[in-house]
């Protein structure tokens, strides 16, 4: 495991798992560093944006905190910080052409999203869009040519290993599986991301 | 309030940004170059964080509903309030009813107008920037918008009659802290990033700064996991012509990073204009723990 220099202001630990950038994250959280202004899970990284700190001091905190995720790894569950059920209408415009690629019906389409158990490895893209991982390996497939010019919000979405709920309007090249009326980023709301890193997730037809 | 009879090119609200929201996917966001913006909240007695107007190539024309204090500073522009010649870098009264032309910047690319008592539109997540990448915050102004100011009376006195701002260069020496993906590129990536000026492309805006000049070849195919970006940081999609990331540069990203620009130089490449160009000045980035 490395921790490496991202400019002056940040720090790049490289966790070598999903599932130890979350415990990272969940510890830093739980017991912020002095200074860090932000930190962001990424696949098997977590970014640590400290302008003001002592690089080098963070980095030996950073040492110690990789350290304990690392070994918390061990046990299987690690430390999730919620679940939520996504309710989903499967009625979306790319069923048939996923079911195509696939060589699936419709039926098992649906069946094996709706069976996957997901959770959240990072988000990106715009605000509140979260990176699912966890999507059965028989859904794979990639993104459309030509992305969409706006994919309206709360569509459900497939692309490569990812499934998404997209949070507001946006252009987009994911497969459209459905929609769901959860609102999964409101600014008003506290959090404003209904699906932060780490939060497993089920959508429910 | 302010209306906006015409913005210029592109003009938009910003104050420091968003910071704190990053793994929720919200850029920070914030004024391209904040040292600018927080001189100018300084000369008007604001705190740096308050919010004010950022002028892209100048250009805009503003009537003033009510007499306010302002201060311009960033790219300097010609500036006149009703005719008469206002100064850079200078609190500048400008009494009810007047309309202040701002002409295009002789160098640099933005120019930052603060008023005494900040813009007053409504905050999103603790902030009244406009994030061109994600659509947070106010739209960018248009002719007829009109901005509410905030409350003078909280204010500490205006003390300093003007200040001097560092001069502007079109081609200037940017420290570059190679890392955290230097080692996705051919051993002597550093050195070819070293040797030649990039030139600034058009495709240039607040998300991040196209270059042109010599590519940059990978050692390694592929994308790296999709992993946090840094302000400043030096992205180089697979075609090997480096981008540089501003204030509203996307939170994750999966083409790797060769090297971050210095905090105090991102403020420069933000002022850089199409066609104007830069050196990277490589230095190692210390401390790598294995």
């Amino acid at each position: 495991m490395t921790i490496r220099r991202a400019g002056e202001h940040a720090l790049l630990v490289e966790t070598g798992s999903t599932a130890v950038a979350h415990r990272l994250d969940a510890l830093l959280r739980a017991d912020r560093p002095e200074h860090v202004e932000d930190i962001v899970p990424g696949q098997e990284t977590v970014l640590v944006v400290a302008p003001d700190a002592d690089q080098e001091r963070l980095e030996s905190r950073l040492a110690g905190l990789l350290a304990s995720a690392e070994a918390a790894g061990s046990q299987e569950a690690g430390t999730p910080v919620g679940t939520v059920e996504i309710p989903v209408v499967y009625d979306g415009a790319d069923l048939e052409s996923v079911a195509a690629l696939t060589g699936l019906g419709v039926d098992e389409v649906i069946a094996l999203h709706a069976g996957s158990e997901f959770v959240v490895g990072w988000l990106g893209f715009a605000p509140g869009f979260a990176y699912l991982l966890g999507l059965d390996p028989r859904l794979h497939v990639p993104r459309l040519d030509a992305p969409r010019t706006s994919v309206p919000p709360g569509s459900v979405a497939i692309a490569g290993p990812y499934s998404a709920v997209y949070p507001s309007a946006s252009p987009g090249g994911w497969r459209l599986l459905g929609r769901t009326d959860l609102r999964v980023w409101d600014v008003a709301a506290d959090p404003p991301a209904k699906l932060p890193p780490g939060t497993r997730v089920r959508f429910v037809p | 309030m302010i209306e906006i009879v015409s913005p210029g090119p592109y003009a938009t609200v910003q104050d420091l940004g968003r910071p704190g929201y990053a793994h929720l996917g919200v850029p920070r966001s914030g004024a391209a170059d904040a040292p600018s913006l927080c001189l100018a909240n300084r000369l008007v007695g604001n705190p740096e964080s308050a919010a004010g107007i950022e002028l892209t190539f100048g250009g805009a024309v503003l009537r003033f509903g009510d007499s306010a204090w302002i201060a311009l500073t960033g790219a300097p522009c010609p500036v006149e309030a009703d005719r008469r010649p206002a100064g850079m870098c200078a609190p500048v009264w400008v009494p009810q009813g007047v309309t202040l032309r701002v002409g295009a910047p002789r160098e640099g690319l933005r120019t930052y107008v603060a008023v005494r008592g900040g813009i007053a539109v409504e905050p999103v997540l603790d902030s009244r920037s406009t994030d061109s990448l994600s659509g947070l915050g106010p739209p960018a102004l248009r002719a007829g918008t009109v901005l509410p100011v905030g409350d003078a009376e909280q204010q500490t006195a205006i003390r300093v009659d003007s200040a001097v701002q560092s001069p502007f260069s079109s081609c200037p020496s940017v420290r570059l802290v190679l890392g955290p993906r230097a080692d996705w590129f051919a051993t002597d990536a550093a050195g070819a990033l070293a040797a030649g000026p990039y030139e600034v492309a058009t495709e240039t805006n607040r998300v991040g700064v196209r270059l042109r000049g010599t590519t940059l070849e990978r050692a390694r195919e592929g994308e790296i996991p999709s992993e946090g970006m840094p302000l400043g940081a030096v992205q180089v999609p697979p075609d090997g012509r480096p981008i540089v990331f501003l204030a509203d540069h996307p939170t994750t990203g999966g083409y790797p990073v060769i090297g971050v620009v210095a905090a105090r130089d991102v403020p420069v490449v933000a002022q850089l204009r199409p066609g104007d160009r830069l050196w990277f000045r490589p230095v190692p980035g210390r401390g790598v723990r294995t």
